[in-house]
């Protein structure tokens, strides 16, 4: 019996491209020569660094600390030591402050972690560990997680959503923790739960991998977790498309998703969470996928933050052709890189290497208002209409057709047969509304 | 080797059909129809066609050199709107009504507008009205069909929709031959235009349309069903005057109009809602200019009136962004 799979309006579905890494288990990838872990790896204030060169630090040490309520501090990923504090290149194209380490092979804790019984400890205490783990949103928008766990009081939180959907194609980081390390997401669930005081909590995955469905069904049974699937569609795992499809209510345009009651938490956050809490561990690592047809082996990756693209590469057999387009992130909405030299931040969900010919590059035509822009807009807004008021500079109007409720998914561009940069217009329109926001 | 990296920003992947491919499809779900009107008008049909659609692309070709725009007569949409007004015209169109047709649709209809995508108009339609109304004589004189083989030479005859107004304007009451031929009319044996005759030719192109989606089905559903529905009422009141639903749709290109003239994407709007108002508008328009206007043919006049409404039906039917509160919408 097929039942309709709960979802939201619009929306794409791209071809996957999973089936390259959605078999493989993730393996841990050896330490690199030189780390590069970036003092920025969070939205929000950048952390402030605590080391200098020359410094011998040992694994997991404090190395910048955070500024702020929007900041987390980060940690050394293995011991070692301090080459350099610098400017070096960052995933979001800038050259970024960045302790470089040159790790000594111990990989040695300071002081071992220290395990704790969530159980024991108060919303407040797991709050704390969790920041001073430096847990931000492991699915890419690397927000931190703590904020996102402090909702005022007039603003109770009834549902806690975890987001197993990764609906990005290519990526499979997040499938293969479901199946393998189920036990800590299950665990981070459990400690999330308990600082929000959610009532219910569901784990939304895209039908397209029944395995860790089942998985998680099995693993779930007996407990108040719900495991819901979801159809297969992009952007599925947008926060705002998540929440439509499994509450059935639409967060209200310029709201954030705890007016609804509900916080949205990744699947590889809530592992974190669990690392952070139960085993003392400060996030020094994460799981991500590298893949693309340029590389010579594909796989999921158990990587040391701040591990250079290069020494990925490496370890998964090279490149068979020139490579023509980094991106960190999936294809829909990740970040096209400068180079190889670019370190793993924790927001790096997957690392995508494409050739000469994956380029898909095509001659931007005239729109032929076709429509499908309009009909795969997921915020339900008009890209067309937005689009050529940006190029006019008509900005009000752009903003009276709604251009702020763009989530950036880019299935306008996407679908767009004469290959207008639709979604680029649209954030250049946003870019402007906000400029002149915050002149008034 | 890193300095050929590309720094373009998301999405990294383009899906779906180019513009080009639309375009191609659209032809290609043309041909049956094509191939149907060969069968039954013999080598003026296809002399009309041939005409038309060199015309326009060389109409094209020379715009784009006079306006130093790029040479995008590629992209098949001169060609397409070559056979459309091919499509539209009767098989005994002399040639320079053919070619005359041709350079009105590019010139007036698109190009003075800034060429593809930014014509308000459907270009066959406004060749085909202006020719309608400067030639009305080389524009209504019609061949019955003489399937190829019949060796038969082209007669001319009337078209079921001009012989409906007709009668009813002489006599106030429907021609008894009009009853019992549907089954001639779905398969296009019939006169008319070369892409009026056929219902069955285009319903076939229609499918691979709607199976390439291509087509979506707003336009043509709300655009059938509002016909039938008013069609049907009048029919209700006064079946000795007023001709059934039936004979409403496998006449006059009302076909044709549907899946292939009203959708137009450039001059059709463009969200879901905006477009069922613009079926239904045409519907109305096609029935009543039928019944009532001046000439028996509507479907052309309604098209063009539901283009010019195009941008107002854009405009007030903006959808309700994700979470925005009912009340709230407001762009107008
Ligand atoms: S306008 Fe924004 S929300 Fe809509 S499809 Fe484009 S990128 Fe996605
Ligand atoms: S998808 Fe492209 S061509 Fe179609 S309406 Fe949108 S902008 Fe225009």
């Amino acid at each position: 019996m097929m039942r309709k799979l709960k979802t939201f309006r619009g929306g794409l579905h791209p071809p996957e491209h999973k089936e390259r890494t959605a078999r493989l288990p993730i393996e841990d990838c050896p330490l690199p020569e030189e780390l590069v872990i970036p003092l920025s790896q969070h939205i929000g204030a950048p952390a402030e660094v605590c080391v200098a060169k020359g410094d011998k630090v040992s694994r997991g040490q404090l190395i910048g600390r955070a500024r702020g309520f929007v900041s987390v501090p980060v940690h050394a990923s293995t011991s070692g030591e301090v080459l350099a504090v610098e400017p070096r290149p960052h995933p979001s194209g800038k050259w970024l402050p960045a302790v470089v380490l040159r790790p000594d092979g111990a990989d040695a804790w300071g002081e071992a972690p220290t395990p704790v019984d969530h159980r024991e400890l108060a919303p407040e205490q797991l709050r704390e560990l969790i920041r001073s783990a430096g847990v931000v949103g492991l699915g890419g928008a690397a927000f931190p997680t703590h904020v996102k766990l402090s909702p005022p009081p007039e603003k109770p939180i009834h549902t806690l959503l975890i987001n197993g959907v990764e609906c990005e194609p290519y990526l499979t980081a997040d499938h293969r923790l479901m199946l393998e390390e189920s036990a800590r997401i299950l665990t981070g669930i459990d400690i999330l739960r308990r600082v929000l005081g959610a009532r219910r909590v569901c784990i939304g995955i895209e039908a397209n991998k029944p395995d860790a469905i089942a998985h998680l069904d099995e693993v779930c049974r007996g407990t108040e977790v719900e495991v819901a699937a979801l159809a297969v569609k992009y952007p599925q795992g947008a926060e705002k498309q998540l929440i439509a499809a499994l509450v059935g209510r639409e967060v209200p345009s310029g709201g954030l998703p705890m007016d609804l009651g509900v916080v949205v938490h990744n699947v590889g956050t809530a592992a974190a969470v669990a690392d952070a809490v139960a085993q003392g561990m400060p996030l020094i690592e994460r799981v991500t996928t590298l893949t693309g047809p340029a590389l010579v082996q594909p796989k999921n990756l158990r990587v040391r933050i701040g591990t250079p693209l290069r020494h990925l590469v490496e370890v998964c057999g090279g490149l068979k052709v020139d490579l023509a387009k980094i991106i960190c992130g999936g294809p829909m909405m990740g970040a096209a890189q400068l180079s190889l030299e670019v370190p793993v931040v924790r927001g790096t969900s997957g690392v995508l290497l494409l050739g000469e010919d994956d380029k898909a590059a095509r001659a931007e035509g005239a729109c032929i208002r076709c429509g499908r822009c309009v009909r795969a807009c997921p915020s339900s807004i008009l890209p067309t209409t937005i689009a050529a008021y940006a190029r006019l500079d008509r900005f009000e109007d752009a903003e009276r057709f709604r251009a702020m409720d763009c989530i950036e998914c880019g299935c306008c561009s996407y679908s767009c047969p004469a290959a207008i940069p639709l979604v680029q217009a649209v954030r250049h329109a946003k870019a402007a509304i906000l400029a002149r926001r915050r002149k008034l | 080797m890193e300095r050929k990296l590309i720094l373009s920003s998301s999405p990294h992947l383009h899906g779906e059909q180019s513009t080009e491919q639309i375009m191609r499809a659209v032809i290609y779900a043309l041909l049956p129809a094509c191939a149907v009107s060969i069968y039954f008008f013999g080598l003026p049909a296809l002399r009309v066609l041939v005409l038309c659609t060199l015309g326009c692309v060389l109409a094209e070709i020379a715009c784009q050199r006079l306006m130093r725009r790029p040479a995008a007569w590629r992209d098949g949409s001169a060609a397409l709107t070559g056979i459309l007004l091919a499509l539209n015209l009767p098989p005994a169109s002399p040639w320079w009504l053919a070619l005359l047709g041709s350079a009105v649709a590019i010139v007036v209809g698109k190009q003075v507008y800034g060429g593809l995508g930014h014509n308000p108009f459907n270009p066959a339609l406004v060749a085909r009205v202006v020719l309608l109304i400067s030639f009305p004589v080389q524009m209504t004189t019609w061949s019955a069909p003489t399937p190829l083989g019949s060796g038969l030479d082209l007669v001319t005859t009337a078209t079921p929709l001009g012989e409906m107004k007709n009668a009813v304007m002489l006599t106030g009451r429907l021609p008894e031959a009009l009853q019992g031929s549907s089954w001639d009319y779905f398969l296009g044996n019939m006169g008319g235009c070369l892409g009026e005759v056929s219902a069955l030719a285009l319903l076939l192109g229609a499918a691979y349309l709607f199976w390439k989606r291509i087509l979506t089905w707003h336009i043509p559903l709300s655009y059938l069903g509002s016909v039938v529905v008013i069609a049907g009422i009048f029919w209700l009141v006064d079946p000795s005057r007023y001709p059934s639903p039936l004979f409403h749709l496998l006449t006059g290109g009302l076909m044709l109009g549907v899946f292939f003239m009203a959708t137009d994407m450039v001059t059709s709007p463009v969200t879901p809602r905006g477009m069922l108002i613009f079926g239904v508008g045409c519907g109305l328009l096609t029935v009543l200019i039928r019944l009532f206007g001046g000439y028996p043919e509507g479907v052309s006049f309604a098209i063009l009136l539901m283009n010019a409404a195009t941008p107002l039906i854009d405009r007030y039917t903006r959808p309700r962004a994700f979470g925005e509160a009912p009340s709230s919408k407001a762009a107008g």
